[in-house]
């Protein structure tokens, strides 16, 4: 038996909202299935994702610590998911924007300037948007994929790290690691609290996670990308130019990974090294949609991810559990959410193989 | 799969060619339901073998799927099917076809890059040259001409219509079910059309022609059923009935009539003007446009006649600004006395241009979003933005008039574009870009798809327009609209437009002439294509 898909004529709105718990809860139900099949104790797991992260107050700052890079990149890649702009390189942008932050501390060695932070959050922002800026060139230019070129500028980033770290920006006392010198004080953030690595820049994805609401439920800008992404004829018809929506969304998606990299060579990670993302680009393609694109779902959702992240840490440790476990539980809740989402607005209906035929060709 | 009883048999084989002599199709208590509407409520109808039955009924009023069903692309929620006097159930529309029912749909299934006989054989077994040698002989007979070896590319609406009929001819043909079929031939080619599909009758075979056009079915058809909100308002014989009597059951009241005072207009400024305006079109099968002039001045409706993909898409798109051509000439397009060939469609708008486009649900409007947020699509320099914010009560404001103003039946302005009817989407976007208070004003096929009522409301507020001294053009198939509406006319055919004429000095088949001069059309083409054969 075969079946197709066919749009609801009333998607009902409530059950949009209920779509993200849904999904969370076939998440938990499956991983737990998982976790008896390998003999793990599932009460004990739960309880390190979901309660443990919560139990003292470093670690309820840990959640905050990877809450904020999660929220600035989700924010700006929904904006670019409602204007159908596809860039799944966030990844890459991070990269660059961290490896240019990374620059003025690694050539200004002994400087103890005021300015040190200002100018990488600038040069971060700035790669950051350049590397953006290579997809939304060659998607107007030549209407090459920003898909396929997002993702593979992210590759290209990578390398590039690779390279600078192993070759001139290595800490020539680091013991031959692949990593940068320790940067100096004036070029981390300050910590929020003492003796916590959360420190004054979750600032920065609450301020745009305002402006970006601004942006896309008040202001005239954001109704032309979303009229972009659901009707580019009518976006034609009206004047709004594509081209601009296709940059506006990338360069806002640079800026945002941009400085979420520069965030963290300036804040818990101190120096440039190899894992400087900690897989956030890829992680804030999840949190746009578990939030629904829209930016108050994505506060919650990157809440979410956040202490699913911490939980993680914390379940390695105390449920023994392999390090792959938290990416699968990710995994499985973007599989989740995209089936119920797609079950929510499209009903399934076995298909009349001869009525398609019949009306197979067409001119 | 069906057995034809031996009485039948005998009748059809003594008395083929007279008419009436039994019933073909006979639909007893059909009834289908959609979740937000009753498409066929108790459905009785008969076709007789030999005979012309027109189904006519308005926009939404269950013809289609009334149609589908018969066809067995639908199937009824209750209600029986006989053939031949035995009942039927079709699953789908394979049994159909071996039923012997064949139905030509308004948009053909033809691939443009092959040839008529090769498109045949998708469906047909044979070999080409059996194929061709078929075509040509059923050709001949019913008077359906076409060149097997043609690319279907090349051939027009007509002769593309001719392969879609001649496919279902292929087959033993029972009933031959063609969904508005005139809908998109000149007039010319009309009066050929049917010549063959009444030879086709009195072989024997069955029609069921789909239409809303009166005056074709009282010409052609020898019953009519007329249905209305997917119900049977009545069967006659049309040859018996006036166009007033079937439109008044059509649509359940008398059709409204529309007036207009024209005062002689002196000192009249031209609003728009095209002068030798040439585009080439990128896509292969475009039409693109080639020194075309035309001017519309303030105080009088133009028309552009012609028959579907003759660069009517292509010549809507470059005057609203959506299509920009960098080898457009600078002067090639003037809005009041101005170049606006570099202009986008804001630019333009904010000169006094306003442009209703053809297809409403995602050019004229976003499906998805409120009428509100609708709104700002083209109102949005109307004092609804504050430093770009939107200001909420401004914009509803806006709406709110509209919906008054224009007699908009929906739920308020937070209702969804796309759960409107296609008339009332259609005068909420003419009322949209009135309110812009255009001095020139472009409609593109005014009323298609929209009902008798709306339609007339249209028409009338075109001549209201122009009454006030707006310039207005409009671009239409219908040319009944063309002929009740326009003061002057242009014809564009093949990309290329014809000098203007002035509707009152000329008939619609001079407009006829035009839509089809310099076509390659009737006769098959002497450059056929060797290949494939």
């Amino acid at each position: 038996m075969v079946f197709k898909l066919v749009k609801r004529e009333h998607a009902s709105q409530w059950m949009l909202l209920v779509t993200p718990l849904l999904a969370v809860l076939l998440s938990i139900v499956v991983s737990s299935l998982l976790l008896v099949i390998l003999g793990k104790p599932v009460l004990l797991t739960m309880h390190s994702f979901f309660i443990a992260p919560f139990e003292n107050f470093y670690s309820i700052t840990e959640v905050f610590l990877k809450f904020g890079p999660l929220l600035l990149i989700a924010q700006a890649l929904a904006v670019g998911f409602r204007a159908k702009v596809w860039n799944i390189g966030a990844e890459g942008q991070m990269i660059i924007g961290a490896i240019c932050a990374s620059a003025v501390p690694v050539y200004f060695v002994d400087s103890t300037s005021g300015w040190m932070l200002p100018a990488m959050a600038l040069l971060g922002a700035i790669g950051g948007m350049a590397w953006a800026g290579i997809a939304a060139f060659l998607k107007t230019r030549f209407n090459a994929n920003e898909i396929l070129v997002t993702l593979m500028l992210s590759a290209i980033a990578l390398q590039l790290l690779y390279y600078l770290l192993l070759g001139p920006w290595k800490d020539p006392m680091g013991f031959n690691f692949p990593q940068t010198v320790m940067f100096q004080d004036e070029a981390l953030f300050a910590p929020l609290f003492s003796g916590v690595r959360l420190n004054t820049s979750i600032f920065i994805p609450i301020a745009f996670t305002i402006a970006v609401w601004l942006l896309m439920e008040k202001h005239f800008a954001g109704f032309k990308l979303e009229v972009g992404g659901q009707a580019p004829d009518a976006a034609t018809y009206a004047g709004f130019s594509a081209k601009k929506a296709v940059w506006v969304s990338l360069l806002l998606a640079g800026f945002a990974a941009g400085i979420a990299g520069m965030s963290e060579v300036a804040g818990p990670i101190g120096q440039l090294q190899r894992s400087v993302t900690s897989g956030y680009g890829y992680a804030g393609i999840i949190v746009a949609y578990l939030g629904a694109l829209h930016p108050i779902g994505i506060v919650f959702a990157a809440f979410f991810l956040a202490v699913l992240q911490i939980g993680g840490d914390v379940a390695l440790v105390s449920a023994d559990l392999p390090i792959s476990a938290v990416q699968v539980f990710q995994g499985l809740l973007l599989i989740f959410y995209l089936s119920v989402y797609t079950l929510v607005n499209y009903r399934l209906q076995p298909a009349r193989t001869e009525k398609t035929a019949s009306q197979g060709v067409s001119s | 799969m069906l057995r034809v009883s031996n009485l039948q048999h005998a009748n059809a084989v003594i008395k083929p060619l007279s008419k009436h002599t039994h019933t073909l199709l006979s639909l007893r208590d059909i009834t289908k339901r959609y979740p937000s509407v009753v498409a066929n409520d108790s459905i009785n109808l008969d076709v007789h073998n030999g005979s012309i039955h027109a189904v006519l009924g308005e926009n939404g009023a269950g013809k289609s799927t009334l149609m589908k069903l018969v066809y067995g692309m639908v199937e009824a929620d209750s209600g029986t099917m006989h053939w031949d006097g035995e009942l039927v159930q079709l699953k789908n529309s394979a049994a159909a076809r071996k039923l012997g029912i064949g139905m030509v749909f308004q948009h053909f299934s033809l691939f443009e890059t092959l040839s008529v006989v090769e498109n045949i054989s998708l469906t047909m077994p044979g070999s080409r040259t059996e194929l061709a040698e078929k075509i040509k002989t059923i050709g001949e007979r019913y008077q359906l001409v076409v060149n097997p070896n043609a690319s279907v590319h090349a051939l027009s609406v007509g002769e593309r219509q001719r392969v879609e009929i001649i496919r279902c001819l292929m087959q033993d043909l029972k009933l031959l079910i063609l969904d508005e079929p005139t809908s998109v031939l000149p007039p010319q080619h009309i009066q050929s059309l049917f010549d063959a599909l009444r030879k086709l009758r009195d072989s024997g075979v069955a029609i069921l022609f789909i239409s809303h056009k009166l005056d074709e079915i009282r010409d052609l058809c020898d019953t009519a059923t007329i249905l209305r909100d997917g119900r049977v308002a009545g069967t006659v014989n049309p040859k018996e009935t006036t166009t007033k009597e079937l439109a008044t059951l059509m649509i359940g009241r008398e059709v409204p009539h529309i007036q207009s005072q024209r005062d002689t207009v002196q000192a009249a400024n031209t609003v728009l003007r095209l002068n030798k305006l040439s585009a080439k079109n990128p896509d292969p099968f475009g039409t693109s446009l080639s020194d075309i002039d035309l001017h519309v001045k303030q105080h009088e409706i133009v028309g552009i006649a012609g028959v579907s993909g003759n660069g009517q898409q292509e010549l809507s798109r470059i005057i609203s600004g959506e299509w920009r051509p960098k080898t457009l000439s600078p002067d090639a397009i003037e809005m009041f006395g101005q170049r606006v060939s570099n202009m986008d469609p804001t630019q333009r708008r904010n000169l006094g241009f306003s442009f209703v486009p053809e297809e409403r649900l995602g050019r004229g409007a976003v499906p998805p979003m409120s009428l509100n947020r609708n709104a700002l699509l083209t109102a949005f320099s109307q004092g609804i933005l504050n430093r770009g914010f939107i200001r909420k009560k401004k914009l509803s404001d806006f709406t709110d008039r509209c919906i008054a103003d224009f007699d908009v039946r929906c739920g308020g302005n937070n209702a969804i574009a796309s759960s409107l009817s296609g008339g009332n989407l259609q005068k909420y976007i003419i009322g949209r870009e009135l309110m812009l208070k255009p001095n020139l004003l472009f409609v593109a096929q005014p009323t298609w798809g929209v009902d008798i009522g709306a339609a007339t409301a249209i028409r009338q507020r075109l001549l209201d327009l122009r009454d006030q001294g707006i310039g207005v053009l409009i671009i239409s198939e219908e040319i009944e609209e063309l002929f009740e509406v326009t003061d002057r006319l242009y014809v564009i055919n093949g990309g290329k437009l014809s000098p203007s004429l002035v509707t009152a000095d000329v008939t619609p088949n001079d407009v006829g002439e035009y839509m089809i001069a310099t076509h390659s059309t009737d006769s098959a083409q002497p450059e056929a294509h060797a290949h494939g054969v």
